[in-house]
C-alpha cells in the first residue's frame, strides 16, 4: 500500500440556514455529508460532481479554510480538526490552494513580488531581503514566468499568466499538498493545457500530491490517478480513472459520463446518451435513501429506504454506492 | 424577391468604438445557413463570435456598428432595413438565446408573462391567452408541471429550467432561425445534454435553421452539420463538421484539436498546448494573425494576411496548407 498522507473519516460540513426576524436557523445546507477518502503520497485524486455537490466545500474542509461540523482529516497521521491556533499555522505550510479564478483571486493592489512575498513573510521563510528577491525569482521561474516580472501588477498579465502566479503563491510555502480548485475552468480552451501540463511537470518535479477538483471529467480523467465523483455531498463512486471510465458502477457516474460532449463528430453520432430527468436534488433537503434515486434510471423501492453504502466492486479498489450497479 | 438562402452574410465588418481606439472585432465574415441546418461557430472569447451572432440580429453595443458588408435573410436585406422594420423580425422570424439563463429573465414578472410577451405583441394575445401559449411551450420544451410552473417567477427556477423558458420564448412565435450563443456554457454537464437533446429535437421536429456559438468542440462535433472556426475576429477554417474535425487544414483548428484533454483517450496522453496567449485585439500582429502562435508558420504568414480558400473539402485562411502541405505531428 503507497503511503497515505491524508485521511478523511466521516466529514461532514454543514451551514445553517437562518430565516425570520430573530434569525433561528431553520435548517443546514449539508455540503459535505459524510465522506470518506484517502490520499496517498504522491497521487492526484480527482474530484468531480455537478455545481452544489459540495466538492469545493470539500476541498476546502479539509485544509480548513471552512470549518467542519464532524469528523476527522489526519495529515501525516495528525489530525489537523484537532490543532490549535499555532500548531495549525504550522501545519499551514504543509498545504496550499490554487483557485478558479485568477482575476479574482489577486490583489490588484499588490505587486507579483509582494503576492508571492507575503507567503513568504508570514512564514518567515526568507529571513533577508536578499533572500526574499532571490526566492521570488525562483518561484516565478518554476512557473515559467521571467523573473524580472516580480515588479508588475495583476492587471498587467493575461488569464493563463495570472493563474501561474496562483501557482506560484501556492509553491511559496513549500507545500507537499495543493487543493486544486477548478483551476483552468476560468481559462480560455488554448491556454487549458499549458496549465494541466504545468501542474503536472510540478508534481514531478516537487513531489506533491493534488487533489484536483473539476466539473470537466475529460480533464479529471486526464490529470488524475484516481478520481471520486460526488453527488449532494457524498461521495458515490471512487476508483482508479481508468477504470472509473471504462467501468462505471454507479448510475450518476454512467450518465455523467455520457452527457461528455467528445470532439469527434462521427463518435458523437453513435453514442448513447443517458439523460438524465430534473434536476440535482437539494443539500438543504436530500432524498431518503440513496440521493440520487430522484433522477436514477434505476432506481427502485428499496433505493428509497435505505442509503446504500460505499462497497468495493473491484479488487478492493474500486467503491461505489449503489444497490443496482451497472454491469 | 426571396434569396438564395435562409441567411446570407457577405463580407460583414463589425467596429467597436473603444477609448484605446477602433477595434475591429468582425472582420469581413461571409457565409449562408439554409433552413434546417445547424452551423456551429467555434472560438475563443473575443474571436468575434457573439458579435457576428449581435450583428445579424443588429443588437450591437452602443460602441459597435457594422461598417462593411451585407447581411440578407429570406427576402430582406437586414443591414440596410428600418429600426421597426428590424423589431418584426426579431423574435418572430430569428430568435436569439444567450449565455447566461440567470440574467436573461427579468425578476419581477412570472415567467409565463414573460415568455408569453412575443405572443402579446406580435399575435395580440390577450393575458389568457399569452399564459395559455406559454403553458404550451413549457410543456414543448419539457418542463414539468408548466400549469403551476408559467405562475412562478425566474428564481424559483434552476439554472436549466431558466434556459428552457428562454427557449420556449425563442420558439414562441415559431422562427425560422434560432442563433444560440453559448446556450449551455452555464450549466452543469447533465443539464447541457438535457438542453442539446431538446435543440436536436426542435431541430429536427420543426426544422428550425440553427446557428450554435461555443467555445466547445465536443458539442460542436454532436450537433451540427457545419462549423465556421473563428479566430481574431475572421473566419479561419469553414467546412463540413466531420471534414474540419478529421482532417483541420487550419494550424490553429489543428492545434486546438491536440490540445484538450478527451474522454476518449488514454489517460496521460500528454497535452499539446498551444503557445503563446489570445490575440490582442486592439494591436494585432501583421500578416495571418495566429502566426506567432503557430507551429507550421513559414516568413510569408508575417508578411501577408492569407484568404479564405479552398483546401481539399473545406476553406482555410493559412498559406501553409493552401500550398499543398498536409497538417500532421
Amino acid at each position: 500500500m503507497p503511503e497515505p498522507l491524508i485521511e478523511v473519516r466521516g466529514l461532514k460540513t454543514w451551514f445553517p440556514v437562518r430565516a425570520g426576524v430573530i434569525s433561528r436557523v431553520s435548517g443546514y445546507v449539508r455540503a459535505v455529508d459524510g465522506v470518506d477518502l484517502t490520499i496517498s503520497k504522491g497521487e492526484t485524486l480527482g474530484l468531480v460532481g455537478e455545481s452544489g455537490c459540495g466538492k469545493s466545500t470539500l476541498g476546502r474542509s479539509i485544509l480548513r479554510l471552512v470549518e467542519p461540523t464532524a469528523g476527522e482529516v489526519y495529515f501525516r497521521g495528525k489530525n489537523i480538526l484537532r490543532l490549535r491556533r499555532g500548531g495549525m499555522r504550522r501545519m499551514r505550510r504543509e498545504m496550499a490552494i490554487i483557485f478558479q479564478d485568477p482575476f479574482a483571486s489577486l490583489d490588484p493592489r499588490q505587486t507579483v513580488g509582494d503576492i508571492l512575498g507575503e507567503a513568504l513573510d508570514i512564514h518567515r521563510l526568507a529571513p533577508t531581503r536578499r533572500r526574499r528577491r532571490e526566492r521570488i525569482a525562483d518561484l516565478l521561474g518554476l512557473v515559467g514566468l521571467s523573473s524580472e516580472l516580480g515588479g508588475r501588477y495583476p492587471h498587467e498579465f493575461s488569464g493563463g499568466q495570472r493563474q501561474r502566479i496562483g501557482i506560484a503563491r501556492a509553491l511559496a510555502v513549500e507545500p507537499s499538498f495543493i487543493v486544486c480548485d477548478e483551476p483552468i475552468s476560468a481559462l480560455d480552451v488554448s491556454i487549458q493545457a499549458q496549465i494541466i501540463n504545468l501542474l503536472e511537470h510540478l508534481q514531478d518535479q516537487l513531489h506533491l500530491t493534488y487533489l484536483f477538483i473539476a466539473h470537466d471529467l475529460s480533464v479529471v480523467k486526464h490529470i488524475s490517478d484516481r478520481v471520486a465523483v460526488m453527488y449532494v455531498g457524498k461521495v458515490v463512486e471512487i476508483s482508479p480513472a481508468g477504470d472509473l471510465y471504462s467501468q462505471p458502477q454507479h448510475p450518476y457516474t454512467g450518465s455523467l459520463l455520457s452527457a461528455i460532449p467528445i470532439p469527434d463528430p462521427r463518435l458523437e453520432r453513435r453514442r448513447e446518451r443517458i439523460i438524465l430527468k430534473g434536476d440535482v436534488a437539494s443539500a438543504l433537503d436530500p432524498p431518503s435513501g440513496c440521493r440520487f434515486r430522484t433522477r436514477c434510471f434505476k432506481a427502485q423501492p428499496r433505493c428509497a429506504e435505505s442509503e446504500p453504502p460505499l462497497n468495493t466492486v473491484n479488487l478492493g479498489v474500486h467503491q461505489a454506492a449503489c444497490y443496482y450497479p451497472l454491469a | 424577391m426571396a434569396f438564395p438562402h435562409l441567411l446570407e452574410l457577405d463580407g460583414v465588418t463589425t467596429d467597436l468604438s473603444l477609448a484605446e481606439g477602433t477595434l475591429r472585432a468582425v472582420d469581413g465574415i461571409s457565409f449562408v445557413i439554409d433552413a434546417g441546418e445547424t452551423l456551429g461557430i467555434v472560438g475563443e472569447s473575443g474571436s468575434g463570435k457573439s458579435m457576428t451572432a449581435l450583428s445579424i440580429m443588429r443588437l450591437l453595443p452602443r460602441s459597435g456598428r457594422i461598417v462593411e458588408g451585407s447581411i440578407k435573410f429570406k427576402d430582406k436585406v437586414l443591414s440596410e432595413i428600418a429600426e421597426d422594420e428590424m423589431e418584426a423580425i426579431r423574435g418572430t422570424e430569428i430568435a436569439m438565446i444567450f449565455q447566461d439563463p440567470m440574467t436573461s429573465l427579468n425578476p419581477v414578472y412570472r415567467t409565463g408573462w414573460q415568455v408569453g410577451e412575443p405572443l402579446r405583441i406580435h399575435r395580440d394575445a390577450d393575458a389568457d391567452a399569452a399564459i395559455a401559449g406559454a403553458t404550451d411551450l413549457f410543456k414543448q420544451v419539457g418542463i414539468p408541471d408548466a400549469k403551476r410552473r408559467v405562475r412562478q417567477f425566474p428564481h424559483m427556477f434552476s439554472g436549466g429550467m431558466r434556459q428552457r423558458a428562454m427557449i420556449a420564448m425563442g420558439l414562441s412565435m415559431s422562427p425560422s432561425l434560432l442563433i444560440a450563443d453559448e446556450p449551455t456554457t452555464a450549466l452543469d454537464v447533465t443539464i447541457q445534454a438535457q438542453i442539446l437533446d431538446l435543440l436536436r429535437t426542435l431541430n429536427r421536429e420543426h426544422g428550425t435553421a440553427t446557428i450554435l456559438i461555443t467555445h466547445n468542440l465536443g458539442v460542436v462535433a454532436g450537433m451540427c452539420d457545419r462549423v465556421i472556426v473563428m479566430y481574431a475576429g475572421r473566419i479561419v477554417e469553414q467546412g463540413r463538421t466531420e471534414d474540419v474535425f478529421s482532417h483541420p487544414e487550419h494550424p490553429y483548428t489543428w492545434s486546438l484539436l491536440r490540445s484538450i484533454p478527451r474522454l476518449d483517450a488514454e489517460a496521460h496522453d500528454p497535452l499539446l498546448p498551444i503557445q503563446g496567449s489570445p490575440p490582442d485585439m486592439v494591436h494585432l500582429p501583421p500578416g495571418c494573425k495566429f502566426h506567432p502562435r503557430c507551429p507550421f508558420a513559414v516568413t510569408r504568414c508575417s508578411q501577408e494576411e492569407p484568404s479564405l480558400l479552398q483546401v481539399r473539402e473545406q476553406l482555410a485562411r493559412c498559406w501553409v496548407t493552401q500550398a499543398g502541405t498536409q497538417l500532421s505531428a
